[in-house]
């Protein structure tokens, strides 16, 4: 009888019923994307403040000073410490490999370049393919400089190519497909770079080319490593050497700048890592003010669409005081109406939540899709959890509505009062 | 007529206006906020330090008026911090960079810098973790040459940024002209504003400052561009997904409203009233609904996108009246649609039929 009642119910009204769905699935699917994207957009906020370059630097342990000023170095190069490049792979095989977007090795020396006179050479990664163990994987300054724009093309790593700096192109004035003479041979420029920095000055080379020039093979001056970092807490500054062993797991396996730093010093030999805070300190106040700005707009979206529910809900339930009249005209106890009708809000909000959820994880995936050209994927975890959550907000939605039609006299509510 | 039939039917009255009052509250917010998030997250972005340096060109130092030039065309608009430098040889003969500035815009400038203790007085120096460990360690005075001229200096504290400052010693712009007799290269400048705006003070400066050279740092520029476009965009997405929900739920209250009071209509008919009369008193009812949650709504908006804004920027969103008659507006309109068809549905139907409960 009672299967039959709800039965009937939906199959007599049916348009109250798709109203009060179609409103519950709208709810449903605008919360669910709005939970995605906002689960989502710290990691895809921390990739695109990747574009700032490298957050994290290594240098050789006993490394003598710079002298540099805007850039430019004023030390004879061959001066100071070197790291080896053998170790370079295994930062993919760090704890946190899979947090390295990219680095890029440097190492500047000064090369004759025969009557164009002295000048800085940078040898570095353009996007090198390594590998470590059984991954593979490019790296360079393409994907850790991602501002350093090239017109013409990018060397092979393999190649003895060169780039140009714009300002250095301009006072030579050579093109790419010229050639420049460097350390007695001659090059050719397969681009022009422009980077604003102290690069527009330089010729950039692969690495090779320029431990060649130095006559060191293997050697590495400094290694910029770009990775997506957590923000730093109080706990981040914390030194790891006073922690106890569980506090020490803990901060090892937190992906904050000073974790990584730490364990890329343990990857590569007489190093010494540390964050470039112009990068890695207000990257952190970048991406919790964005965090933070979705997780209130979330807030305010679930809020909305909970108020919207429950409204469409409670107009539902109030078109049905007549049935109520005469349900309890005909002797039924509170009970068993109030059941009838959680049972229908029961059902209409696990139907509306479920195809909400997928049409919210469908909205998702668009918007990930159009704005950051990479997918947000909605936890199946979450499910569970909306439908609810939707169940919950209809039943408050017609809580109200359903207790003001049973606690009605039957005769008021059959003549269609109060 | 109207506001008996808002008495009697108080709760289907009130459940439509509050359903009115949260679409426009959400709308209100989401685009105060849209407009407003854009300048608070470039504040943030400024944090990321100068957006252009003004750099002499070809190792000479600048004119001694251009700070004075850029601070006026920049017009409180921007900070600009002068930076000089020279290399100085330690009492053991190092190398190392000192680099004269202005300590009180250098700290606002480059907040990221973490400093120990800032020097206070005169003769006092910032010295560089990596420089530190080297020439002064234990905080040790320093005694620097430059062409023969010798300074004492006292470390104040150390400076650590994980980049070329760390190997450098800061002083005074004063004490550094003093002792060097050389005057700034460099300016760095962070420009607020839009890029349009950042743009067109480099112009500006180029004009002013002829003998210099003016470079955007577009290491900074392009980024902050970049993520403030995908946020904007995830933002707008945002809003109108929203904006669609609360119109669309609008939309169905108000239609089930108006459809549930079909027998009132019918009796209106019943009595001999027009098809114009009761489509003018539907229409009037809507537009009322519609002003009036527009109004409460607007009011709670307002509050929302304040509260937002002092939670997660530390700053109240200011209140954009202009905003409103959008709102009023769009209110207006969604409830009027609302309105509409059921008036069609209406119209066809006899008063009988309705009456009779058919």
């Amino acid at each position: 009888m009672f299967v039959r009642l709800v039965y009937e119910s939906f199959r007599r009204q049916t348009r109250r019923k798709v109203l009060a769905g179609v409103a519950i699935t709208l709810g449903v699917g605008v919360a669910t994307a709005m939970i995605g994207v906002a689960t989502d957009i710290g990691d895809k906020i921390n990739r695109e403040l990747r574009r700032y370059g490298a957050n994290l630097v290594v240098i050789p342990q006993e490394d003598t000073l710079d002298v540099e000023i805007g850039g430019l170095n004023l030390k004879p190069a061959s001066d100071g410490a070197y790291l080896d490049e053998a170790g370079l792979p295994k930062i993919k095989g760090m704890f946190w490999r899979n947090n390295i977007v990219g680095f890029a090795p440097m190492l500047p020396v000064t090369a004759n370049a025969g009557d164009d006179g002295q000048m800085t050479l940078l040898g570095t990664y353009f996007s090198k393919q390594l590998s470590f163990g059984k991954t593979d994987f490019v790296t360079g300054v393409r994907s850790t400089h991602p501002w350093w724009k090239v017109q013409g093309a990018w060397p092979n790593d393999a190649a003895e190519d060169v780039l140009l700096g714009e300002r250095l192109a301009f006072r030579l004035n050579r093109g790419p497909g010229d050639r420049i003479e460097i350390a007695g041979h001659l090059h050719r420029i397969s681009g022009i770079l422009s980077t604003g920095g102290a690069e527009d000055d330089e010729i950039v080379a692969p690495l090779a080319l320029a431990q060649q020039v130095l006559g060191r093979p293997r050697a590495v001056r400094r290694i910029y490593v770009s990775a997506l970092t957590k923000p730093e807490d109080a706990f981040a500054r914390r030194d790891p050497k006073t922690m106890n062993a569980a506090m020490y797991d803990r901060w090892y396996c937190s992906p904050y700048a000073q974790s990584i730093a730490y364990q890329l010093q343990e990857a590569i030999p007489n190093s010494h890592a540390e964050q470039i805070r112009q990068v890695a300190q207000n990257e952190g106040v970048v991406l919790s003010s964005v965090k933070g700005l979705m997780f209130l707009i979330t807030l305010a979206a679930l809020f909305a669409s909970a108020l919207a529910v429950s409204a469409a809900m409670a107009t539902a339930m109030f078109e049905r005081r007549g049935e109520v009249g005469l349900m309890k005209a005909l002797g039924a106890g509170k009970i068993s109406v109030a059941g009838l009708f959680f049972t229908e809000a029961l059902l209409l909000g696990l139907m509306g939540g479920l195809v909400g959820f997928a049409g919210g994880a469908l909205l998702a995936r668009l918007i990930g899709r159009s704005i950051f050209d990479s997918e947000i994927t909605i936890q199946p975890v979450l499910l569970p959890l909306i439908l609810a959550i939707a169940v919950i907000v209809t039943f408050a939605g017609s809580a109200l509505a359903i207790r003001r039609a049973i606690e009605l006299d039957p005769v008021y509510a059959l003549r269609g009062e109060g | 007529m109207l506001f008996r039939a808002a008495i009697l039917r108080r709760g289907r009255a009130a459940s439509a206006l509050l359903a009115m009052v949260v679409a426009a509250a959400v709308v209100t917010t989401m685009l105060n906020l849209f407009v407003d998030v854009q300048a608070k997250l470039r504040k943030e972005f400024r944090n990321y330090g100068a957006n252009v340096v003004v750099v002499a060109k070809d190792g000479q130092t600048l004119p001694p008026n251009a700070l004075n030039k850029v601070s006026s065309t920049l017009a409180g608009r921007g900070l600009a911090v002068p930076f000089a430098y020279a290399v100085a040889r330690t009492s053991d003969g190092r190398s190392i960079v000192v680099t004269g500035t202005d300590f009180d815009q250098a700290r606002k400038l480059n907040r990221w810098w973490s400093v120990t203790r800032w020097p206070t007085a005169s003769q006092q120096a910032l010295v560089g973790v990596r420089a530190a460990a080297l020439v002064s360690p234990q905080g040790k005075p320093i005694d620097l040459n430059f062409g023969g001229r010798v300074v004492h200096l006292s470390p104040a504290g150390t400076l650590q940024t994980g980049a070329a400052e760390d190997s450098r010693i800061y002083l005074s712009l004063r004490d550094f002209e003093a002792w060097t007799q050389t005057h700034p290269s460099t300016i760095e400048i962070a420009v607020s504003g839009a890029p349009e705006e950042v743009s067109s003070v480099m112009q500006k400066l180029s004009e002013t400052l002829p003998e210099a050279e003016v470079r955007p740092v577009r290491q900074i520029m392009e980024g902050e561009a970049r993520v403030l476009g995908r946020t904007q965009a995830t933002l707008l997405a945002t809003a109108i997904l929203i904006i669609l929900t609360a119109t669309l739920c609008v939309l169905a209250t108000l239609t089930g409203w108006v459809y549930d009071r079909q027998r009132d209509f019918a009796i209106m008919k019943a009595l001999g009233a027009s098809q114009r009369l009761i489509s003018g008193f539907l229409a009037a009812e809507a537009v009322l609904l519609g002003a009036l949650g527009a109004v409460i709504g607007f009011g709670f908006g307002i509050g929302g996108a304040a509260w937002i804004g002092r939670a997660n920027f530390h700053a109240p969103v200011v209140p954009r009246f202009s905003v409103f008659p959008t709102i009023l507006a769009g209110s207006v309109a969604v409830a009027l649609i609302a309105a509409i068809l059921p008036i069609f549905l209406l119209r066809r139907v006899q008063p009988a039929m309705i009456l009779r409960g058919e």
